[in-house]
């Protein structure tokens, strides 16, 4: 490690690149990992998954309050744990967008879009779009989008578990890193087989306990030490970063101002409000959040489950904030750049601090519900992009809908172990990056590609087949560009590709142009193709999006 | 399965049509777009001010408030304070304005009166 790190005084001794000791994290560890296969195989009842209603959306039979916590299992990924915490220690304020952007979008989630999906869907978001346009091919373009915000997710997820299980066996070499990724992939595949969207759905309602609670704690350690005044927590942090920021030509309380990251040049501001853009409309569009509008038996328990998630996806958003400045504050600024030694980067912020507060064991706990966290995500993101495969493609198009619903089911199956050998791939070569930035990315994705024929299905009766493609193609196709000619992939030396340079876009973050692009196309595409003759299905649809009236019901047992 | 058919059976033959017609119908639906359109665009219009704030005004921002404490963890914090807020504000008219009337029609289906006229 590196000498400036360890001059800087620390809560606790510990060295950032190998906290606590290997073999407790890792007993820990495993134990955790233990108890939630255990209680995934019980949740799930086994492997009886012979109905689409019982693997895909739980049997429709989970409580509002319960489908809350696992909406905020599900949302509270490794981005906004180990990500939001890990940008606030090294951008500053910068990094606190991500927990507001996150956090606000769910007014667009409750408002416009949850309890009208929930009225009209069955397992997946093309359910809703396919319902009074053209099916075959709306379902396409959806699957394709919903595969491609899945595989921006799950590289965020894959980048997290590498880092963070790295950091508690104090692996820096990159090849061992890779193994620590496969692994993971692997361990994805078996829970997602054997458990289902039940089974993932009990371990989000742990995970989100755990993770909240764990979170509180720290939080509230952490305010202690600063006599739980906010004011002398932001003093110390300035306090430790001015050397550093004089260093980089930065005022001495760049940390607690905004503009850190953001604010050099106008680019770099647009860059911001871009990525404020794709934060706030991405929720609304996400499959993952989507389906689990369906595992509550009414439209009523799906607006009690997002006031649920709301309120506690808040309250950790302000703890975030917190242990992002106490990571600010533990450690040298220095130790967050590359090259430092530190396995994951900033990622590593919210179990380091923990470290420095209660040592290996505090480490080995807060790191263990950190990795239950990815795993359980994973597990979500899986089943989404599998069920979406297999009901939209597999079932409505090839199939054309005469299939057996257990062979429904295992397409779906075969599904989760491709995505999951994807995910190993791509996890290796996006294992550099902030996790909440990389998850930015799907988010932009599904503000530009889904959003804006959601919206328009469900509010704009001249909204058409055309329309809803040229939106979802071109949202996507334009984000993606963007993507690739970002510095995310390559000429930054963060960059997934490191040998190579062809970054020309100055954004990071495609929102500001993709998404309006997606909007426009919509509305364009629309209005110069005719309406479609299908006045009973839109009677049809707008009535029961509204009154429930012929809503899926709950699976009795 | 028919996407006409609910799972129930009961909606089978239902004029869909007519019931949109229907002034019962027309009320709810208005009565939602009213609240939500208006709510959710005043609350993106805030959180883009916000950003807008953060990036073009940094100086006003960065001015201290109480102790350490600025404009931009104030501004932050209160933009969940709104959300918290709205969230209230909808389940209370949700709860209030919207469940009797969707409940009145969805019962009128599913009795079998074929509409609500």
């Amino acid at each position: 490690m590196s000498a400036a790190a360890g001059t800087v005084l620390t809560l606790a001794a510990i060295d950032p690149t190998s906290p606590g000791k290997p073999g407790i994290n890792i007993a820990i560890f495993l134990a955790f990992v233990l108890v939630t296969l255990i209680i995934v195989i019980k949740g799930g009842g086994g492997s009886k998954h012979s109905s689409g209603e019982e693997f895909f959306a739980g049997g429709r039979s989970f409580s509002g309050a319960q489908n809350g916590l696992a909406i905020s299992g599900d949302y509270l990924s490794a981005a906004s744990f180990l990500g939001i915490v890990g940008a606030i220690a090294t951008a500053g304020y910068d990094g606190f967008l991500y927990s507001i952007g996150f956090l606000v979008a769910w007014i667009v989630a409750l408002l416009l879009v949850a309890e009208l999906m929930r009225n009209i869907g069955k397992f997946t978001m093309a359910d809703v779009l396919a319902f009074r346009l053209r099916a075959r091919p709306i379902r396409v373009a959806a699957a394709i989008t919903t595969l491609a915000v899945t595989f921006f997710y799950l590289l965020a997820q894959m980048a997290g578990a590498g880092g963070l299980v790295s950091l508690l066996l104090g692996i820096t070499d990159d090849a061992m890193q890779s193994v620590v990724i496969a692994v993971v992939g692997v361990l994805m595949i078996v829970y997602v087989l054997i458990g289902g969207m039940k089974g993932t759905t009990w371990v989000q309602m742990i995970k989100a306990v755990l993770l909240i609670a764990g979170a509180a704690v720290t939080t509230v350690w952490v305010l202690a030490l600063n006599g739980f005044d906010l004011s002398e927590l932001l003093g110390r942090v300035v306090e430790n970063t001015q050397e550093h920021m004089a260093g980089k030509g930065q005022a001495a309380d760049a940390m607690i101002n905004p503009g850190l990251k953001y604010g050099g040049s106008d680019w770099a501001k647009v860059d911001f409000l871009s990525l404020g853009l794709a934060l706030v409309l991405g929720t609304a569009g996400l499959p993952h959040v989507l389906m689990r509008f369906y595992t509550v038996p009414t439209a009523k328990e799906a607006r009690k489950s997002v006031v649920w998630s709301i309120f506690l996806i808040g309250l950790f958003y302000v703890f975030t904030l917190v242990l992002g400045y106490a990571a600010a504050y533990m450690f040298a600024p220095e130790i967050w750049e590359k090259g430092s030694g530190v396995p994951g980067g900033s990622n590593a912020a919210a179990p380091l601090v923990a470290a420095a507060l209660g040592g290996p064991w505090m480490l080995g706990i807060m790191a263990a519900v950190a990795f239950a966290t990815i795993l359980a995500v994973v597990a979500g993101l899986a089943i989404t992009a599998a069920t979406s495969f297999s009901h939209d493609i597999y079932t409505n198009v090839v199939k054309k809908g005469q299939v057996s619903p257990g062979a429904e089911v295992r397409v779906a199956k075969a599904t989760v172990v491709v995505i999951g050998l994807i995910a190993i791939v791509g996890g290796i070569a996006a294992k550099d990056q902030n996790i909440a930035f990389l998850v930015s990315l799907a988010f932009a994705v599904a503000a530009s590609a889904n959003l804006p024929t959601i919206v328009f299905s469900l509010y704009w009766k001249r909204f058409n087949t055309r329309g809803a493609l040229w939106s979802m193609y071109g949202g996507l196709i334009s984000a993606l560009v963007i993507i690739v000619f970002s510095p995310v992939v390559s000429g930054s030396p963060t960059a997934m590709l490191t040998g190579a340079d062809f970054d020309l876009a100055p954004l990071s973050n495609p929102g500001i142009v993709s998404i309006p692009l997606g909007f426009l196309l919509a509305i364009v595409g629309a209005l110069t193709s005719k309406r479609e003759d299908e006045r009973a299905k839109e009677a049809e649809m707008d009535v029961r999006a509204l009154t429930g009236v012929g809503a899926e019901k709950a699976v009795p047992h | 399965m028919g996407q006409g058919l609910g799972p129930g059976g009961a909606a089978e033959n239902v004029d869909y049509s007519a019931i949109e017609q229907s002034p019962e119908f027309s009320r709810l639906r208005s009565t939602h777009r009213r609240f939500v359109i208006p709510v959710v665009s005043a609350g993106l219009a805030g959180y883009i001010a916000y950003a807008l704030l953060a990036s073009w005004g940094a100086g006003f921002m960065s001015t201290r408030v109480l102790g350490n404490v600025n404009w931009a963890i104030i501004l932050g914090l209160a933009q969940i304070l709104a959300t918290f807020a709205v969230t209230v504000a909808y389940v209370w008219f949700a709860n209030r304005k919207l469940d009797p009337k969707a409940a009145q029609i969805r019962e009128a289906i599913e009795a079998g009166a074929g509409g609500v006229q």
